[in-house]
């Protein structure tokens, strides 16, 4: 058999009758538009368009119902030499910072418990991740409770275990107000940290430690040389993530203390919640909601670069 | 009627030049296979058949009707693929009735195919299961009956048998023969394994680096390969290649190197004339080596040291080495040998090619 | 098993195993038990001799009945799940649309936008409820339902959006294009194909949506005013306190029951939800 050439050139064929809108959405670009449009609407209406507005308001001096009139970069001028707001801005750190180092230590102490296969693994695993899953608001309410001056069941357990003998006011001390909101929020976090950590070492294969074990390694030698790097890709995920939510919290603080006692738990939400809707203030809310911005963006940025270097890999 | 017509066909991938103005006919009814090494861009075309990749350039046609603009629903084809690409959520008979409810049939019109189809491919008694409760093989029937019920106008298939272990691949490739001969429908066939090429196809198109090396009837293209690499491609244990050079003695032309030399044969020495003094690749296939015996001329013969003897039970490989080359010839499995013997291997004339050094071309 | 001698097994394991597992626990114990006690024996003093807090001996349902009654508790559930079940179904749409897209199509800036959506995601809400709170006032949704409904997409869609990207991207590209060489669409073989695949992805990720939405507090707390819009943490917390004084009792009960549908959802697809949360973060 041989090729029979073509002489006459063609007609190029047509689609049966199709409606316009289904031949556009045939074409990938089209469709693509399509169906990223109503997210993008609503990110951009909700998302994008606030962030520019609340760049203006910072630049302005309008309160609530008197819009304001542009005054350059005075309300930065403003919360810079602001008191309430340097105890603010050490307040975040101290409490992102040590909680999410407790969050990790403690986080990655139970999932390499977790990692064990035992009775009831699954029943304990679910109930763990009670405290993240639970509003937080309502479990936060319960550690207020907790807390409460008077009828502290904690300080009832350290009496009768003989370790107090006068009250402690975990939230109204203001030497201890952060300390105890710190231990709301590991303990709200933790579950997280554990679940995640339990995922990642999941994936590191038990041959690697078997390996290392025949190779004379013993068990803390085993970790820091084996599960650790292999962990350490999730590891940091997790953390920018948390780093982000925490440096942002605002219920906790808010349901536990309210940014008291004087200040001692302020935070940089609480504090623009506090000036912003509370005082009316809101170009100088705006602006210290802002000032978390470069954090952010220092956060997003370093998660990015790292992420594509992961990519790449 | 279905011929299918590619013209001037060309695929970019960014830089990647991937199909280089291919030109093929494909007849009616017509079983073509395209087969090469993975990249030479059969893939690639036949995907462009399909409409599932853009065409930078040339067209495709089905009879005498362009087909690049259409999307793929509208050009009546059937596609099976490699890892056949069943609705996993779908029972075989849904999976098998998916195209006809696209295109709106009723559904005794569907039930009628899906059966016929069915009982063709023997998987009646499949249809209701899903597709992770079958095996391998059936679910490459499935995804063939799914082909089938559509009656399209081409067949396009993409390394269909690749994931098949090799007793089933065998099996599936007889029956795949047996599906062609009794559908009469056009077909396009890739693949990467030049003995389904050689066993399905009614012609063959060899391909490398996005272009085309040649087009023929399998047997044509192994007696008859237009260059080194379809020489080489086509035929296992694969061809003999061996740098020489071409000299004339007396009139007549001989090929020679380290450890050999032989007489050309005087119908090739006509095309040799313009290559004497010069270097060429000589060809010979296993088969058509055999261990010499008294009556063979001495100069269409060389010494050779067995290296390695295969024994297969139908025919004996023996690796041998001329010097610095080393060669597989495929001889009677009665023989005696043993490793490190010299033995004298003679060729077979007729069966000799002989390729441009530098264009790889047949001379 | 846990290996090793009986004592490194308890000292290393049980013990600090049940250590968590006490500690993460007890606060939804103590509520639980707050619920159930009459006022006469909560607010007994911590050093009081008969203070005997983990369990009661006349439990009562007077708590859940006063808060039931006497407060807009009920409402306030029923926006709350009015509005974490729209906010949840109007991003799943979106996200089941935009993790199509992105993760099966090719088009100009696919990548960039993928990032940009992902950077939203890391937005905090207490970086934007000011000048939110501003527009919601001028498009007149304030004290509405709809001012919650609308915004909170804003952190439900990235991560729906990831989380079915993630899941796409595990189903060959030969199911669709064999879809379309059928005869179908790419719409449709989005719809009828690729769709019903993802429902396990679809489940998880309405299930995380459904819980985030029932958490959220800010914007409700700042958006929403009178009473009868307020939901479940914002009521909770704001009116279950008159003038100074806290009713225990109401506000645990409240913590409790406010906390039972998402307890319930999570309970039923614990695994979905667990899968949720690892493949955001192995991304």
């Amino acid at each position: 058999m041989t090729y029979t050439t073509v002489a006459s050139p063609s007609v190029y064929a047509g689609s049966p009758k199709r409606g316009p809108i289904t031949r556009l959405l045939e074409d990938e670009r089209w469709l693509a538009m399509t169906l990223l449009l109503p997210t993008v609407a609503l990110l951009g209406l909700f998302i994008a368009y606030p962030f520019i507005e609340g760049v203006r308001l910072a630049v302005t001096d309008a309160k609530v119902g008197i819009p304001g009139h542009f005054v350059g970069l005075q309300n930065f001028e403003k919360i810079w030499n602001d008191d309430i707001f340097h105890v603010a801005v050490w307040n975040t750190c101290v409490y992102t910072a040590v909680a999410t180092v407790f969050k990790l230590v403690l986080g990655l102490w139970l999932a390499l418990l977790l990692n064990h296969n035992f009775k009831g693994k699954a029943f304990t695993r679910a109930f763990i991740l009670l405290p993240f899953i639970i509003p937080t608001v309502l479990s936060t309410l319960a550690w207020k409770w907790m807390f409460d001056p008077t009828f502290s069941v904690i300080n009832w357990m350290l009496f009768r275990l003989g370790l107090i003998h006068s009250r402690i006011n975990w939230l109204g001390d203001p030497n201890l107000a952060l300390i105890s909101v710190i231990i709301v929020n590991v303990w709200r976090g933790l579950p997280f940290y554990a679940i995640s950590l339990l995922a990642g070492l999941q994936t590191i294969s038990p041959e690697l430690h078997e390996a290392a074990a025949i190779d004379g390694a013993r068990a803390w030698q085993r970790f820091r040389h084996v599960t650790w790097p292999l962990l350490l890709p999730v590891t940091l995920v997790i953390v920018l993530f948390s780093v982000i939510q925490t440096f942002a919290d605002f219920q906790l603080v808010y349901v536990l203390t309210g940014g008291g006692p004087a200040n001692a738990t302020q935070l940089f939400a609480t504090y623009a919640y506090q000036l912003g809707i509370g005082t009316g203030l809101l170009s100088e809310g705006a602006t210290i909601s802002l000032a978390v911005f470069p954090v952010l963006l220092l956060v997003v940025i370093v998660q990015l670069l790292y992420i594509r270097r992961v990519e790449t890999h | 009627m279905a011929e299918v017509h590619i013209q001037s066909l060309n695929k970019k991938f960014d830089e990647v030049h991937a199909v280089k103005d291919v030109n093929l006919g494909i007849n009616d009814k017509e079983f073509m296979v395209l087969v090469g090494p993975s990249g030479c861009g059969k893939t690639t075309t036949l995907r462009m058949v399909a409409g599932l990749e853009s065409i930078t350039s040339g067209r495709i046609l089905i009879d005498d009707k362009v087909i690049n603009n259409l999307p793929p629903m509208d050009r009546d084809i059937a596609m099976v693929f490699q890892n056949y690409a069943l609705y996993p959520h779908m029972s075989v008979y849904d999976n098998m009735a998916f195209g006809l409810k696209m295109r709106k049939f009723d559904r005794a019109d569907i039930a009628k195919r899906v059966q016929d189809a069915a009982e063709i491919l023997g998987i009646q008694e499949l249809l209701k299961r899903k597709p992770r409760q079958l095996s391998g093989g059936q679910r490459q029937r499935v995804a063939l009956g799914r082909a089938i019920v559509r009656h399209p106008q081409v067949f396009l298939f993409d390394e269909p048998l690749s994931n098949l272990d090799a007793k089933l691949r065998v099996q599936m490739r007889v029956e795949l023969k047996k599906l062609h001969d009794r559908l009469g429908t056009t077909a396009i066939y890739v693949t990467h394994d030049q003995v389904e090429a050689m066993t399905l196809g009614d012609r063959v198109v060899v391909m490398k680096d996005g272009l085309v090396q040649q087009v023929g009837e399998p047997l044509e293209l192994y007696n008859e390969p237009a260059n080194l690499f379809v020489a080489g491609f086509l035929g296992s244990p694969a061809m003999n290649f061996a740098p020489v050079q071409i000299s004339e003695t007396n009139g007549a032309l001989w090929a020679g190197s380290e450890g050999m030399r032989i007489k050309v044969p005087a119908e090739i020495a006509g095309r040799l004339g313009r290559h004497v003094r010069s270097d060429v690749t000589m060809g010979i296939r296993p088969e058509d080596l055999h261990v010499a015996s008294a009556a063979d001329p001495a100069e269409l013969g060389f010494d050779a040291v067995i290296e390695v003897i295969e024994k297969l039970g139908s025919e004996i490989l023996l690796d041998v080495a001329i010097g610095p080359h080393t060669m597989v010839a495929s001889v009677d499995p009665g023989i005696r040998v043993n490793v490190h013997d010299c033995v004298r291997l003679v060729l077979n004339p007729e069966r000799l090619h002989f390729f441009d050094a530098r264009s790889e071309a047949v001379i | 098993m846990v290996e090793g001698a009986l004592w490194r097994r308890w000292v290393f394991f049980y013990i600090p195993l049940t250590a968590f597992v006490v500690s993460l626990l007890f606060p939804f114990y103590w509520m639980m038990v707050t619920t159930v006690r009459p006022d006469s024996e909560l607010y007994r003093p911590w050093n009081a001799p008969n203070y005997a807090p983990f369990w009661t001996t006349h439990p009562t349902l007077v708590h859940i009945r006063d808060l039931l009654t006497e407060t807009l508790f009920s409402t306030w559930m029923l926006n709350t799940m009015i509005i974490s079940i729209a906010a949840t179904a109007i991003s799943l749409f979106c996200g089941l649309l935009a993790g199509y897209a992105l993760s099966r199509l090719k088009f100009p800036f696919a990548g960039s936008l993928g990032t940009v959506i992902f950077i939203t995601y890391l937005v905090p809400q207490t970086l934007l409820f000011i000048p939110l709170a501003d527009i919601i006032r001028n498009f007149r949704l304030g004290d509405t339902p709809w001012a919650l409904i609308l915004t909170y997409p804003t952190f439900l869609i990235p991560f729906c959006t990831w989380l079915m990207m993630g899941y796409f991207k595990s189903i060959p590209k030969e199911l669709e294009e064999c879809a379309r060489i059928d005869g179908a669409t790419r719409w449709k073989a989005m719809v009828y194909i690729i769709f019903p695949i993802a429902v396990p992805g679809i489940l998880s990720a309405g299930i995380f949506a459904f819980t985030l939405s029932w958490n959220e507090f800010l914007y409700a707390l700042v958006f929403l005013s009178s009473p009868e819009q307020k939901t479940v943490p914002v009521g909770v917390t704001s009116e279950l306190i008159r003038g100074d004084v806290f009713y225990w009792g109401e506000l645990m009960a409240g913590a409790l029951l406010g906390s039972i549908p998402v307890a319930f959802v999570y309970s039923f697809f614990v695994e979905h939800y667990v899968a949720s949360l690892t493949g955001s973060v192995k991304g």
